[in-house]
């Protein structure tokens, strides 16, 4: 396949489409709306199922009927729709149905703004609604990235029945680069076996996430948590850049991770030693590989566009092995490499970081 | 190669049309691009404005503080950018529209009578050409020929505009003789 220049709205669009989306149920809202427009176009193309629903309410919980039909479905919204979606995204959860939701986050709270903004880090790593859950959230940093784990957010679903979050921002959903879309998936797998699609010669099948009983929902719990347990050893994903001997380690993810980028390539050309720990899973959170540099790195630097919410798991990894300092633009505010320079200058300064030789490393995803 | 630009004028001149045709162009060629726009409650009339890095490496923040160039289609672009690009950059604006001249030390600046050229040409809609292809002359980091070729391979929906569009790159192209930048 060719390179195209694509939005990253409507390459996730594209990509769900050949990844073998069934059915999408949405609502409009900036900055994600050329997702949901794109849809609107290229699905009955397909043949397949575009809603536009009446509310963000009723677009989730059409998402929780066709997955309990056992369809590849899809939803994306922002911050404030997401929000109307918590008790759909919650019965999908403790269903155990596989659904993918697209958050293309804006400032917060409320109605915040329109401006790019990760202000929804706890809200999409943390639970998504209410109940004792995590999803499984993907954050990409570039186009072709945000292709390749929409692909990856419809596996993980239908692998554990598994509500997946891609959790990207304005800035990755409007701007364009070139990317390669992949092939359309031959062979999408049939209806699975749990699936509710018509009892009529075989046994009635329930889905459900009611348990009136205490020890029955115990036990459903306690097999949730199993389920999170099994991925959190399985699914931690990260990029590291110039890892091997940095003093201090930037922690950042999507378009902060691009911007702290710029700033920790600066700062090797003025000979810091100073890497780039990027988190690709954001729950379950690489805690593995970062635990594993804590003790070496002298320091750790969280970078976000929102008031500090990742640098929790970072503290939680590095575990006082280390000082965690944080910097941050709130708001939909710009962030721009030459701020984030500076605060990894006074962050090795605080902290005493001295440098030293730097040795180049080309970024490579890990698992 | 590197080089980072902002395009900006009012909803409607077509400054993301020309970020997004450079931006084309520059894949056809090779090269690592990013376009950025400026979205939100905007419609005709109103200001826009995008941000276009082209690089033969990855490129990390799609945005920057201090442009290399700004191409300002109207004053108050003009206004807004001036005092931004970054030393030693380049500052093309439109001098048809623009109604007073910048005055920034330090850096290159460069009137390009982009709706007087357009209208020339025969249709004053195209001065976004005319604009992008005095920057192609003045900043050679791309062929014209290889912008023409992104235009029909993949923004022509109406074939009679594309002759149109060639016509007032060109124009704007050939104002100025030598290039005086980069």
């Amino acid at each position: 396949m060719a390179r195209e220049l694509l939005k990253g709205n409507e390459a996730i669009a594209e990509a769900a489409i050949r990844a073998g989306l069934d059915a999408y149920f949405g609502y409009p809202i900036t900055p994600q709306t050329e997702l949901l427009e794109y849809l609107a176009r290229r699905m009955p193309e397909l043949s397949r199922a575009f809603v536009q629903a009446e509310s963000e309410v009723a677009a989730i919980n059409m998402v929780y009927g066709a997955a309990c039909a056992g369809k590849r479905v899809m939803t994306s919204s922002s911050g404030p729709g997401i929000s109307l979606m918590q008790e759909g995204l919650s019965y999908i959860a403790g269903a155990e149905l596989p659904a993918v939701v697209v958050d293309v986050m804006r400032g917060g709270p409320g109605l915040g703004n329109i401006a790019a903004c990760q202000s929804d880090y706890f809200q999409m790593t943390r639970s998504a609604g209410h109940g004792d859950f995590r999803p499984l959230t993907l954050a990409p940093a570039t186009v072709q990235e945000a292709i390749d784990l929409t692909g990856l957010a419809f596996d993980l679903a239908e692998q554990y029945r598994m509500l997946v979050i891609l959790l990207i921002d304005g800035n990755l959903g409007q701007m364009m680069e070139p990317a390669e879309l992949p092939s359309f998936r031959q062979n999408v797998s049939a209806t699975p076996e749990w699936a509710v699609d018509g009892a009529e010669g075989r046994p009635q099948r329930i889905i459900t996430s009611l348990y009136l009983q205490p020890e029955a929902l115990e036990r459903h719990n306690l097999n949730l948590q199993k389920k999170l347990a099994i991925i959190a050893e399985r699914e931690q994903r990260f990029a590291g850049l110039y890892l091997e001997d940095a003093d201090l380690i930037v922690v950042a993810f999507g378009s902060a991770a691009r911007v702290a980028q710029n700033a920790v390539e600066a700062a090797r050309a003025r000979g810091m030693a100073v890497g780039l720990f990027r988190p690709i899973t954001l729950s379950p959170f690489p805690m593995h590989a970062l635990a594993h540099l804590a003790p070496r790195a002298r320091a750790f630097l969280a970078v976000e566009m929102n008031a500090g919410q990742m640098v929790e798991d970072v503290r939680l990894a590095v575990a006082g092995r280390a000082p965690v300092r944080f910097y941050g633009r709130l708001g939909g505010v710009e962030m721009l490499p030459d701020e984030v320079l500076r605060a990894i200058e006074q962050a090795m300064r605080d902290t005493r970081v001295t440098t030293n030789g730097a040795r180049i490393l080309n970024a490579e995803v890990r698992r | 190669m590197y080089h980072d630009l902002i395009i900006s004028g009012s909803g409607g001149q077509g400054a993301l049309f020309a970020g997004q045709l450079l931006a084309y162009a520059a894949m056809d060629a090779g090269f690592q691009v990013t376009w950025m726009p400026s979205y939100g409650p905007e419609m005709r009339g109103g200001t826009a404005h995008c941000t276009v890095i082209v690089s033969d490496a990855p490129i990390g923040a799609p945005l920057v503080r201090n442009p290399q160039t700004v191409i300002a289609l109207n004053r108050p672009s003009l206004d807004k950018y001036e005092p931004l690009v970054a030393t030693g950059g380049l500052l093309i604006y439109n001098s048809s529209l623009a109604g007073r001249e910048p005055t920034r030390p330090n850096i290159t600046l460069v009137g390009v009578p982009g709706n007087d050229l357009a209208r020339e040409i025969g249709d004053e809609r195209v001065l976004n050409m005319a604009m992008l292809g005095a920057f192609l002359r003045l900043q050679p980091i791309l062929p014209l020929e290889e912008i023409c070729r992104a235009l029909e391979r993949h923004m022509a929906k109406r074939r009679e505009l594309l002759a149109l569009n060639i016509a007032a790159l060109q124009r704007g192209f050939e104002v100025y003789p030598e290039k005086i930048a980069g």
